[in-house]
């Protein structure tokens, strides 16, 4: 912990979201959300379902075009139908609740794709890098099975790999393990807390209290569209201030 | 029936260069067929409102037209618009404009059941919607939409005999022209109907090795 606070506080700030806005036709999901990201800081958002969590990560990287506000990584606008989006997404790495792998592709090859067809490596040291992220979340013995042929939780390591292949500045995990059982669900958890630990820059929506507590530097509360509370995981187990998270908490504990 | 031995000589080598004519209006129709049936459901799922539009509206003509009528209208009609072809290129042109357009269809329905997130994927990890259209979501579209597609080839096969019906001397044609001169219809047209039958049975063993080439765990036995 004192090794993660002390990288925080230190760490520059290279993500900035800014007033973020968006509508879905008559509904405003996001009602001016901003936040700044330092480096090497693990974010974890919680909140009631349909209150925008998801749609604030597919703003990052604008596969969501938010109406109005920015995004900036590390003093770029991060804008769709700017001339480097595809760069800049390149940096933000993104993991799904469903791990969206490419189902044609074994898992080595994955991992592989965009590393050959985006990076533009040669295939050689495209498998090189791309058999290294296997072995990192545990994974080099699948490293020729199809996504069909994982479990839940290796399947999810894989769209893991596959992220950090394009060492990304900061990865997006948007309930990366609740369509997992509870057992697949611990093996995914281990995987973040090491990249965490190791300083990657993680923002996490997720319900796992649990690796909220132990691993965020901060938790960000949201509801109807904006961040409603947030703090330290110390904070907001016993500030006051907390109220409304910690009764979300407890009424989530109860489920 | 009276000299078998005699009319199998001179039948053979008839049937034979019509026989060469039916391969050519295959083997150039299909390729084309195939790359115009992919370009119609990309332009159908990916393209803005009006090349959407546009390639519905042509899929709904060329299902809708009989093929025949088709043909028809390329060689015996554009040439009052001034526009002329060779009889075997307006057959050519008919088939890959009619096979495109079903093509098109399973092409489709393959792009449509590869998960959209699969998509999301690839942009997140940077690719291009073309990069992704091309490296992910074809592949497996294609591979989805194979057993239409082979029943699409196998009717290519069968419905190549209409160029006979705008002077193209394939098979069918060539064999009509020699059963009439000789009065040998059983035989000759008996003969055509093997030919068509082998030709059919080679092409699904052909198939039958893609399929199996390309088989992925997790894509459905076909
Ligand atoms: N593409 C879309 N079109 C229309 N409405 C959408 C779209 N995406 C999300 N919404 C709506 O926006 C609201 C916020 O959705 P979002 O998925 O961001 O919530 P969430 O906090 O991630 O919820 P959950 O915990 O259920 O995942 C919901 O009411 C949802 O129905
Ligand atoms: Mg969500």
């Amino acid at each position: 912990m004192g090794t993660v606070m002390h990288k925080m506080m230190n760490g520059e700030i290279i993500l900035r979201v800014e007033d973020i806005h968006k509508c879905y036709g008559d509904i405003e999901v996001l009602k001016g959300v901003s936040f700044d990201v330092r480096r090497g800081e693990t974010k974890v958002f919680i909140g009631p379902s349909g209150t925008g969590k998801s749609t604030l990560l597919r703003c990052i990287n604008q596969l969501t075009i938010p109406d109005s506000g920015c995004i900036w990584l590390n003093d770029e606008e991060v804008i769709y139908g700017g001339p480097r989006i595809n760069q800049l997404r390149q940096k933000i790495g993104m993991v799904f609740q469903n791990f969206n792998l490419f189902d044609h592709l074994t898992a080595v090859a994955n991992v592989e794709i965009a590393l050959i067809r985006v990076k533009g490596m040669s295939k050689a040291d495209a498998r090189k890098k791309a058999l290294e992220e296997l072995k990192q979340v545990g994974l080099l013995d699948k490293a020729n099975a199809y996504p069909a042929e994982l479990s839940g939780g290796q399947a999810q390591r894989l769209s893991i790999a596959r992220a950090l292949a394009m060492d990304p500045e900061v990865i997006l995990f948007d309930e990366p393990t609740s369509s997992l059982d509870p057992e697949l669900t611990r093996e995914v958890l281990e995987v973040m807390k090491r990249l965490a630990r190791a300083g990657m820059t993680m923002l996490v929506v997720t319900h796992e209290m649990g690796f909220a507590l132990s691993v965020a530097n901060e938790i960000l509360f949201m509801e109807h569209g904006t961040i409603v509370e947030k703090g330290s995981p110390s904070d907001i187990q016993t500030s006051p201030a907390f109220a409304r998270t910690r009764m979300f908490l407890g009424t989530f504990q109860d489920d | 029936m009276i000299d078998l031995q005699f009319d199998f000589e001179i039948l053979l080598p008839a049937l034979y260069k019509g026989a060469l004519v039916t391969f050519a209006l295959i083997l150039v129709s299909a390729p084309f067929g195939f790359l115009n049936g992919i370009g119609i459901a990309l332009g159908r799922t990916y393209g803005n409102r009006l090349v959407s539009r546009l390639c519905q509206g042509y899929v709904l003509f060329f299902k809708g037209c009989p093929l025949l009528l088709l043909l028809f209208i390329i060689y015996f009609g554009l040439p009052s618009l001034g526009i002329t072809f060779t009889a075997f290129t307006s057959a050519v042109i008919g088939f890959i404009l009619c096979n495109g357009a079903y093509n098109s269809e399973y092409i489709r329905g393959g792009i449509q059941s590869v998960s959209s997130g699969q998509m999301t994927a690839a942009l997140s990890l940077g690719m291009s919607r073309v990069q992704a259209i091309r490296s992910i979501i074809l592949p497996q579209a294609l591979r989805k939409s194979l057993p239409g597609l082979s029943n699409e080839f196998i009717y290519l096969i069968k419905y190549s005999s209409l160029a006979y019906m705008i002077t193209v001397i394939e098979i069918t044609g060539a064999g009509n022209i020699f059963a009439a001169k000789y009065f040998a219809f059983f035989e000759v047209f008996i003969l055509i109907g093997i030919f068509y039958l082998g030709l059919v049975t080679v092409a699904g063993r052909i198939i039958a090795v893609i399929e199996k080439k390309i088989a992925i765990p997790g894509f459905g036995g076909v």
